[in-house]
């Protein structure tokens, strides 16, 4: 089904930027069901609007065109008003505020009929996921109808193509909202409050999210990645992260392992299959799997990883990790261990 | 067709004149210049203060726009940038938009409706006190590092102790209650002064539509303050007292915050909003020499707007878990509070095309409007889809909106009402040269600006970023803005020049050089301190352009007191003569113990109970009846008997 809106009177393909290479966070491309009915309504009310917009613009300038001049100061006012009533302009006035007022119940339809078509999408089969917001990384919760299948990641999901995911949403802190504007509208998470947002990708790709409420210093460094893929890949990825993390192989990675285990890493961070079962910062069982660190802001290479590890407050400052005392080739170990973590 | 000369008023005799000048000054001097409470004094004052507070908004946001201007911009971190935009919107929107206005109500309701003073002057004094004292609370707590950083929303649970430490909120929880307590002050001596005060004659029908903007703006701040001074004591409390009005871990809860504050801050902008629909109206009608189209209607019109304005604030909430029914509710709301806007944008449309129309500097600042905000009200239709709001809520097209409405709602229109009053202000004009630059600059400046945020929204840029990564490819939008604001800060400039060249060097105004149908226009520029010579009578709306009746003025009011006329609500029968109190330093002193009160309970709840003490002891000096006022008042009333026998 093709479900992908058109990005037509925003007019935006002279924008600079707006091509393949710029990583999709917008909303006027919809890639899934849900964004594809807010594209629609979107489309109708800015053509309304522009059609609104124009006829007051219009009068408006005729008006000031066809009015003779005068001088404020110098020209007598026109009191006539007081003595005749002005039926035919009191007319035109009721005239456009009849037009006027169609006009917005066509939009409260249209935003009506958007409402259900949102609420209404298949749930079948649908993945179950439970987003934690915290300051400044996502916490993904994976479930499943048999919870030994359940599992946990951060900052990067991955979604089945022409499945309904069912999103669920709370915060372990202030208040942060998911936004993937090529999936869907955006949903605030609350502390104490759980919400719900259902959508679907009905196309392939990685689409950028990013947080959408204002939550403390490095809100603006707070985005995630979501990768849909066949279901079939989709599926062998769930299986991936459900393993705990293979045993490493070199005597190099051992040692980082090892050094992991000992050293603060451990005392947040939770790698299933050691001794590491932090709970306060993003589980890093399958870190290398991830395309991205920090919550979408550093690309996820040797080199990036190891600066972060040794001064996460230079890219991200404010973020709750402290600095790594650590000697280079015990870093690199660590680093070269980390890079298993598939 | 020129226009005719209206019989000459009739005059007090010269000594008497003298006497009422007299009575009516505020005393010489240092002291003096603290004991004024003159109303065209403290207005003025309050202007001036309210204008600075606008540049310091601005000056704010050009810090904004330099660190956006690219991306991973280097010019602030984020901890200053919090503090940037929080600072940016709590001064624009506490600090400017709606004590402007008032301060420029308190400056002409009385003058429009044939009043010597505003009801509670000492009072109206105070509130401008409190005012500013707390304006410059705030600004000192950003010099020393300790600036607000939540947001001008503060949304719970970041702005609590455990996710804002220090005394950041606090600072800024408190600034609210001083600026709340002098809008409700001002709101008070509005609400008095266009019901009790008007010149006899003037029915309701008749009072110029400024002033039932300012009427209807005043009963929305008395019901909707109240609900963020309520939501900002509770912060402060939970913050620093161990209340749990807002952790949800106890009992609290996060929205609560959200509905006090929007309960407050969406009549708040339609409190901005209102009055300038006032300044349209009446520079309209003087620069299409005609009244307005349909006064029922825009009357109507306005009071529809100021009742709905209470049920939309949901609309800030969309992206909540608010079940989807109730949201809706608030999308329809939000879209009929469109009708009555329209309705005045119609008419006045139809009042322009039957005009004669002089195309000066404030029309078109009124003009703008019919661009500007019509925008702006226009992506609010968008905003109000619950639907839509999912897609555009907190990114940079709310942004957009809120400056398109605020900016070309508010802010335009209120240039074009200084340029429009600043001849009774001062007695000169503005150079009309300068103030075509002023205005095309803005004009051409803010639309580069904002109209590229529309996009940004859409593009995923959400708000409140101190930076973005360059792929995202929104730096060249964002450059763009950040030229534009520099044009505005350049025509702001401008103006600032023209005002200060035009108070010595402009041309000389007389009493109405825009042939204006308004009582203001019928006093000397500036206004003597007493505003009327003798208060007039009134037979007409537009006084001034309809013809004279008799009886046209008042005589018999006292000269060596401020003796004045009280008069019925709807009809302005005459009902008593009042005696106002004379200049006095204590509404400055009980402020400035105000003041104390209010900045040590952010320290300690204690100052509360020991700063008590100074606080009634200004009030009680306040009040303090004198004696020979009293003896001096006693022997002045007539009774009816008397009278008759």
């Amino acid at each position: 089904m093709r479900v992908r809106a058109r990005a037509l009177l925003g007019g935006l393909s002279w924008v600079p930027g707006v091509a393949a290479a710029v990583p999709l966070q917008d909303a006027l491309h919809a890639y899934g069901i849900q964004a594809a009915h807010i594209g629609r309504l979107w489309n109708f009310t800015l053509g309304l609007c522009t059609l609104v917009f124009g006829a007051i613009f219009v009068a408006f300038l005729w008006a000031l065109w066809r009015a003779p001049r005068g001088r404020a100061g110098e020209t007598a006012p026109d009191m006539a008003s007081l003595a005749r009533p002005e039926r035919r302009l009191h007319r035109a006035v009721g005239l456009a505020t009849g037009i006027a007022t169609l006009g917005l119940l066509l939009l409260l339809a249209a935003d009506v009929f958007t409402s259900r078509a949102l609420a209404r999408l298949p749930l079948g089969n649908a993945v179950n996921i439970e987003l934690i917001g915290h300051e400044w990384w996502w916490e993904a919760r994976y479930h499943h109808a048999d919870p030994a299948r359940d599992f946990v990641t951060a900052n990067e999901l991955h979604i089945p193509v022409g499945r309904a995911v069912v999103v669920t949403l709370r915060s372990n802190d202030v208040i942060h909202t998911l936004w993937v504007p090529n999936l869907h509208g955006k949903r605030d998470m609350i502390p104490g409050r759980t919400s719900t947002l259902q959508l679907r990708a009905d196309h392939a790709g990685t689409y950028r999210g990013q947080c959408a409420e204002f939550c403390g210093l490095e809100h603006a460094k707070m985005a995630m990645l979501v990768e849909a893929e066949p279901d079939a890949a989709y599926e062998a990825w769930a299986a991936r992260q459900r393993q705990a993390a293979a045993p490493p192989a070199t005597a190099q990675a051992l040692r980082g392992r090892a050094i992991f285990e000992t050293s603060n890493c451990a005392s947040c961070h939770t790698v299933e299959g050691t001794a590491a079962h932090g709970k306060a910062a993003p589980d890093l069982t399958h870190l290398a799997g991830r395309t991205t660190l920090a919550a979408g802001i550093l690309p996820n290479d040797g080199a990036h990883l190891a600066a972060w590890i040794l001064d996460p407050q230079s890219h991200k400052q404010g973020v709750y990790m402290p600095a790594t005392t650590i000697k280079p080739d015990d870093l690199q170990a660590l680093v070269t261990y980390l890079g298993t973590l598939k | 067709m020129s226009m005719a000369k209206s019989p000459a008023p009739p005059r007090l005799a010269p000594q008497d004149a003298a006497q009422l000048h007299q009575t009516w000054s505020d005393p010489p001097g240092l002291v003096g210049w603290f004991s004024a409470i003159n109303h065209k004094t403290i207005s003025m004052r309050f202007m001036v203060t309210t204008f600075v507070f606008f540049v310091m908004g601005g000056l704010l946001a050009l810090a904004i726009r330099t660190q956006l201007a690219q991306p991973d911009g280097k010019t602030v971190g984020p901890d200053m940038y919090n503090q940037l935009f929080t600072m940016h919107g709590s001064t624009m929107m506490f600090l400017f938009a709606v004590p402007v206005m008032q301060a420029v109500a308190t400056y002409l309701v009385p003058l429009m409706i044939g009043a010597r003073s505003v009801a509670f002057p000492r009072m109206n004094a105070f509130a401008y006190w409190i005012f500013t004292l707390g304006g410059i609370m705030l600004f000192i707590a950003f010099l020393v590092g300790s600036g607000p950083d939540a947001g001008w929303f503060a949304y719970v649970p970041l702005s609590l102790l455990q996710f804002s430490p220090g005394k950041r909120v606090d600072i800024w929880a408190q600034m609210i209650t001083f600026t709340e307590m002098a809008g409700l002050m001002e709101a008070i001596v509005l609400i008095t002064t266009i019901l009790k005060m008007r010149a006899p004659g003037m029915t309701l029908n008749r009072m110029p539509l400024f002033v039932w903007t300012i009427l209807a703006t005043s009963f929305m701040v008395l019901f909707s303050m109240p609900a963020v001074m309520l939501a900002s004591t509770a912060l402060i409390t939970d913050r620093l007292v161990g209340t749990q009005f807002y952790n949800p871990l106890k009992g609290g809860d996060a929205l609560l915050w959200q509905h006090l504050f929007w309960f407050f801050g969406h009549p708040e902008v339609y409190m901005i909003f209102i009055p300038p629909l006032g300044f349209i109206s009446t520079i309209i009608a003087t620069f299409s020499r005609r009244p307005v189209v349909g006064y029922p209607a825009m009357v109507l019109a306005v009071i529809a707007t100021a009742f709905l304005a209470f049920g939309l604030w949901v609309h800030h909430m969309f992206a909540t878990n608010l079940p989807e029914l109730g949201k809706t509710f608030f999308t329809a709301a939000s879209l009929m509070i469109a009708i009555p806007t329209a309705i005045q944008i119609f008419c006045w449309i139809a009042t322009l095309w039957t005009g004669r129309l002089d195309l000066r500097t404030p029309l078109l600042f009124v003009l703008a409007f019919f661009v500007i905000l019509v925008i702006g009200g226009l992506t609010g239709l968008m905003l109000a889809s619950v639907s839509l709001d999912t897609q555009l809520h907190d990114s940079f097209f709310v942004v957009a909106h809120l400056h398109y409405v605020l900016m070309g709602g508010a802010v335009f229109p209120l240039f074009g009402a200084f340029y429009y009053w600043f001849p009774k202000f001062t007695g000169r004009m503005l150079g009309e040269t300068l103030g075509k630059w002023n205005f095309w600059l803005f004009f051409i400046g803010f639309n580069l600006t904002f109209f590229p945020m529309h996009v940004l929204g859409l593009q995923g840029m959400p708000r409140r970023v101190y930076t973005y990564p360059s792929e995202m490819g929104w730096g060249s939008l964002n450059f763009l803005a950040t030229i534009g604001a520099f044009m505005m800060a350049l025509s702001v400039l401008l103006f600032i020049v023209n005002v200060v060249h035009s108070r010595r060097r402009g041309a000389v105004a007389g009493d109405d050089p825009w042939g204006a149908g308004t009582l203001e226009w019928s006093v000397a520029s500036p206004p003597p301190p007493a505003n009327f010579e003798m208060v007039p009578v009134v037979h007409a709306r537009d006084p001034l352009w309809s013809a004279q009746k008799l009886p046209s003025h008042v005589s018999g009011l006292a000269n060596d007191y401020r003796e004045i006329l009280v008069t019925s609500v709807a009809d302005a029968d005459l009902d008593h003569r009042l005696w106002l109190p004379a200049s006095s330093i204590w509404p400055f002193l009980t402020a400035l113990a105000t003041t104390v009160l209010f900045i040590g309970s952010v320290f300690t709840p204690w100052a509360v109970v020991w700063a008590m003490v100074p606080v009634a002891i200004g009030a009680t000096f306040w009040f303090w009846p004198k004696k020979d006022i009293v003896e001096q008042r006693t022997g002045s009333e007539r009774s009816p008997l008397e009278v008759e026998s």
